[in-house]
């Protein structure tokens, strides 16, 4: 039973990150669009809570920065003016999970502003941007993967329990679907949508891309299991007692692929993430100004950016975690399906 | 980097379209009498240049951000091309300075108007040669001006050479004089001569018979099959790689001590086609010359200068601006669109807009303070015809507010709590604005409107399009709402940009083409821009347009937003840079630049 516990706490690692995310607009100090001309490109600005004479503060604290005389990029603290770091305060109005007004953050310094992560080319706070950036990202990753593992069950359970001709056809549509060169399809499918796309629009259009692109693998993978669960002795024993196809597979077929669907969704997710970030880098995911991890990216394409702004790389960096946690919990998965199969094969154990 | 070959494309696809429809009457020709053998002159007249006495040798090697599709001066459209053969291979009549944004003489030693404006009698340098050693004379550019004229060729020149509906009839007086007549006074008229590059006709003249001309010296050309009167000539092609051009030793000009120009004996151009590996490049010190640079870019080299000197020539012609889709609604239009285009219309909502713009955001965010705000279409580099009396008002979002209120619009609850502009019948103001996805510096600025605007309670979306699929929106399907776009013309002149200012014209672009000016500001600004054709005193011709740009600031067909300035680079050892703001930025000069320790240079 440890193994069960593995993937629990891997899971429960997954929840806090996702719900820091889903909760982007309190963990946020300001909207993501807000754009604050006179800064930008500013460096994340530091914490203190010693200052300059080497006085302990017990309330962290800040100094405020300003553009040096005659510069564009450069700025310089002033040790003068130390800026106290404010918890719960009230500042831009945003909706909780999506739907709860509310306008109470974590953080911030008003009137003050608080760079955590520094600002983008507009001036824009880099930490809100991540966050919110976040929330597409992932939902796009987590309603890909919901999508294409619908689609992959379907085909996949169809293909391997019925056979024959069935099975070949949708198989050699599966391997047509690995083999197209999806990236040039989707930049003509680009031309044909209407001029301006809609944030939301465009978010469901990647949803259905991922979904579309990606049901093959797990199709290939269900069909594998339930072509070998087809021919056990229960699934054989149940169908002599006359047991009607649908029966077959609600009841004893399908539940013996739950162990790849759960380990290819956690494999599914961060990929399909990774699927959205090129997307959007390549200009093909949701429009400026809404943020997500791939447009946050995009300005790395630019030299420029990419020697002078190091804190632009720290998207790329948000993401380490998040797969981590997933391919942890992957990995607990197997681990927990293998030993659940050995138990079952060998007899032993909980049956 | 892409961005100028795209403005530049745009230039001349505009003047196609406009003066295709200028078009009148056939070529009135004046054939040469008998083909003369040409004959070689004893004494040669170099135009003496003035400036630093520089050495002789050395390769000066610059990149290009694409390879050249051509060596033809007749069918060059691409930016590249254009560099390459009208910068360093060939030569003019008389040529702009590019300093002093004035004409001065070139391959003509002098010219003379006649007093109704309509002769120009030029006056050829004694012992021209190509640089194949033939000498020049006034057959050549008989020659030269028929071929570009024939229809058959579909010379890229063709458009500028027919002035007030009738191509220019050209005469030879003798071998060292002709004679061009104009059907109507073109302003200045001697700025039709800059950029026409005299053909050598021992050359050309075969294959033109032989209706072959549009194909020949193409890039694969044999070198000893090429001949120019620029300071360069051709050497050496490497596909996807080089070109490699040699001093011509025949070049008409000398320095102030004699010695004939140009200094350098290479000249390279290697073909880089990204503007991040032409700095990388240019920081290795593998290029000595470096032009057309973002700001971003010009920063970066500038931290770690090292052997180099970065320098910032200021505000260049370019000026991007955000127009609406002013055109009368069809049949075809789409009634969402015909009603946005209601408001498009409404002369107070684009001033609104204007005044809601913040442009020192724009400057500073976008050029990163390299570049200047405009309220007009003549940027602050041309200063010979920008209007100063035009008013700078600052960004004003109660101004806007009020405009909008005389318009008509009244601000509603939004979805989410926030005021929401709407018009009368109470429908949210809504719009999206095209930019060209290949631009990072315009879908920038859109970006930032787009939070402008979101001020107002007005919702503006961001579309970055591939650009051709833009012109052609804009051009042919009119289905658009707005567009961030910017111009960039070759002269300071404001003649070559009569397309974009006349209604008829094909890059007038928020109403191409008409058939009738739409408007009434729109007609006096089509008599205006005639006006200043019609006389070639400065004064007068300057009065017409700045009434033009007085006219265009009241209505706001474009509503004006930046022009960036041109940030150029060159090593420490090249002598004689002097970055001009007019294309061709560095190279402009190049029969003076020199390297000032050619050792160190032969040695790479």
């Amino acid at each position: 039973m440890s193994q069960r516990r593995g993937w629990k706490r891997w899971l429960l690692a997954l929840a806090t990150l996702h719900g820091i995310v889903a909760c982007a607009g309190f963990f946020a100090p300001y909207d993501p669009a807000e754009q604050d001309r006179e800064r930008p490109y500013l460096p994340p600005m530091k914490i203190y809570l010693v200052d300059a004479q080497g006085q302990f503060h017990f309330r962290p604290f800040f100094y405020a920065v300003q553009l040096r005389n005659g510069s564009f990029d450069q700025f310089e603290e002033s040790s003068d003016q130390a800026i106290p770091l404010r918890f719960f305060v009230t500042g831009a109005r945003y909706r909780l999970l999506g739907f709860v007004p509310s306008h109470v953050h974590l953080f911030g310094a008003q009137p003050n502003r608080i760079y955590l992560l520094g600002t983008d080319a507009y001036g824009r706070d880099q930490f809100s941007r991540i966050l919110y950036g976040g929330q597409i990202s992932l939902l796009a990753g987590v309603l890909g993967a919901g999508l294409t593992l619908f689609f992959g069950v379907l085909i996949g359970a169809t293909a391997g329990y019925y056979g024959g001709w069935r099975d070949g056809v949708l198989m050699r549509a599966a391997e047509l679907f690995v083999a197209l060169p999806w990236l040039y399809l989707l930049f003509a499918l680009r031309a044909f949508l209407p001029l301006a796309v809609s944030p939301i629009q465009a978010f469901f259009l990647i949803i259905l891309v991922i979904g579309a692109v990606g049901w093959a693998r797990p199709a290939r993978l269900v069909r594998g299991v339930v072509l070998s669960a087809r021919e056990r002795d229960f699934v054989r024993a149940a169908r002599g007692f006359g047991a009607t196809d649908g029966y077959l597979l609600r009841r004893h077929v399908l539940p013996e692929t739950s162990s790849v669907i759960l380990t290819q969704a956690a494999i599914l997710v961060p990929q399909f993430v990774l699927a959205e970030m090129t997307l959007s880098f390549l200009g093909l995911g949701v429009p400026e100004p809404v943020p997500s991890w791939g447009n946050l990216l995009a300005s790395l394409q630019q030299y420029s950016v990419l020697v002078s702004y190091w804190w632009m790389y720290v998207p790329a960096l948000i993401i380490v975690p998040f797969f981590l946690v997933y391919l942890g919990l992957a990995s607990a998965l197997q681990q927990d399906a293998g030993a659940g199969k050995i138990e079952r094969t060998t007899g032993g154990g909980r049956w | 980097m892409v961005r100028m070959a795209r403005m530049a494309r745009l230039c001349t696809f505009g003047r196609l379209l406009g003066c295709g429809l200028l078009l009148a009457g056939a070529g009135i020709f004046s054939r040469p009498a008998n083909g003369f053998p040409p004959q070689a002159s004893s004494s040669e007249e170099l135009l003496t240049l003035p400036g630093e006495i520089g050495q002789r040798g050395g390769r000066l090697v610059v990149s290009l951000r694409a390879e050249p599709k051509t060596l033809n001066p007749l069918t060059s459209a691409d930016a590249p091309s254009r560099e390459v053969i009208f910068g360093a291979m060939q030569a003019d009549l008389v040529h702009i300075n590019r300093a002093t944004q004035l004409t001065e003489p070139a391959l003509a030693k002098s010219w003379k108007v006649s007093a109704d404006g309509l002769q120009y009698t030029l006056t050829l340098r004694e012992g021209l040669r190509f640089s194949d050693g033939q000498p020049l004379d006034a057959d050549d550019v008989l020659f030269t001006l028929r071929v570009y004229l024939d229809e058959s060729v579909h010379a890229t020149q063709r458009d500028q050479l027919i002035v007030g509906g009738k191509p220019l009839a050209v005469r030879k007086v003798d071998a060292q004089t002709v004679v061009f007549q104009l059907a109507k006074t073109y302003g200045a008229g001697e700025r039709l001569f800059d950029g026409l590059a005299i053909l050598p006709r021992h050359l050309l003249e075969k294959p033109y018979a032989e209706g072959k001309l549009s194909q020949a010296w193409t890039l694969a050309t044999p070198a000893n099959q090429w001949a120019g009167l620029g300071p360069f000539r051709l050497k050496e092609y490497v596909a996807g790689q080089k070109l490699v051009l040699e001093r011509n030793p025949y070049y008409w000009k000398e320095d102030t001590k004699g010695n004939r120009l140009p200094y350098v004996d290479e000249l390279v151009f290697l073909f880089v086609p990204n503007a991040d590996a032409q700095v990388l490049q240019f920081q290795s010190g593998e290029t000595d010359l470096i032009s057309r640079l973002g700001a971003e870019n010009f920063s970066v080299l500038s931290r770690q200068q090292r052997g180099y000197t970065m320098s910032d020539a200021g505000p260049g012609l370019e000026y991007n601006f955000l127009f609406f889709n002013l055109n009368e609604p069809g049949e075809k239009t789409s009634p969402d669109l015909a009603r946005k285009m209601k408001w498009f219309r409404e002369v107070r909502f684009r001033q609104a807009i204007s005044a809601a713009i913040d442009r020192d955001a724009i400057v500073r965010l976008v050029y990163q303070g390299r570049g200047a705000a405009l309220w007009g279409p003549v940027t602050p580099g041309n200063h010979r015809w920008a209007n100063s009396s035009i008013p700078h008002p600052a960004r004003s979002l109660e101004k806007a507010r009020a405009l909008l209120k005389e318009g008509g619009f009244t601000w509603a609850s939004g979805p989410n709590g926030e005021p929401e502009l709407v018009d009368s019948d109470a429908k949210a103001v809504e719009f999206s604005i095209l930019s060209s996805s290949s631009n990072a510096d315009r879908t920038k600025m859109a970006t930032l409107i787009q939070d402008d605007l979101k001020q107002l309670g007005m919702r503006a979306q961001v579309v970055p399009m591939e650009f051709r699929s833009l012109i052609d929106r804009i051009t042919q399907t009119k289905e658009y709402d707005a567009c961030v776009l910017g111009l960039v013309s070759f002269d300071a002149d404001p003649t070559p940009d009569l397309n974009v200012w006349l209604s008829r014209g094909g890059t007038h672009l928020w109403n191409p083409s008409q058939s009738h000016p739409g408007t009434a500001w729109e007609a006096e600004i089509d008599s205006l821009m005639q006006e200043q054709l019609a006389t070639p005193s400065y004064r007068q011709r300057k009065k017409a347009f700045d009434r033009v740009q007085q006219i265009l600031v009241e209505n706001q067909p474009m509503i004006f937003l930046a022009s960036p300035d041109i940030l150029v680079g060159a090593k420490n050892s090249v002598g004689n840079f002097h970055p001009a703001v007019l294309e061709p930025y560095v190279l402009w000069n190049v029969e003076q630049l020199y390297f000032k320790n050619t050792a160190e240079n032969a040695r790479r």
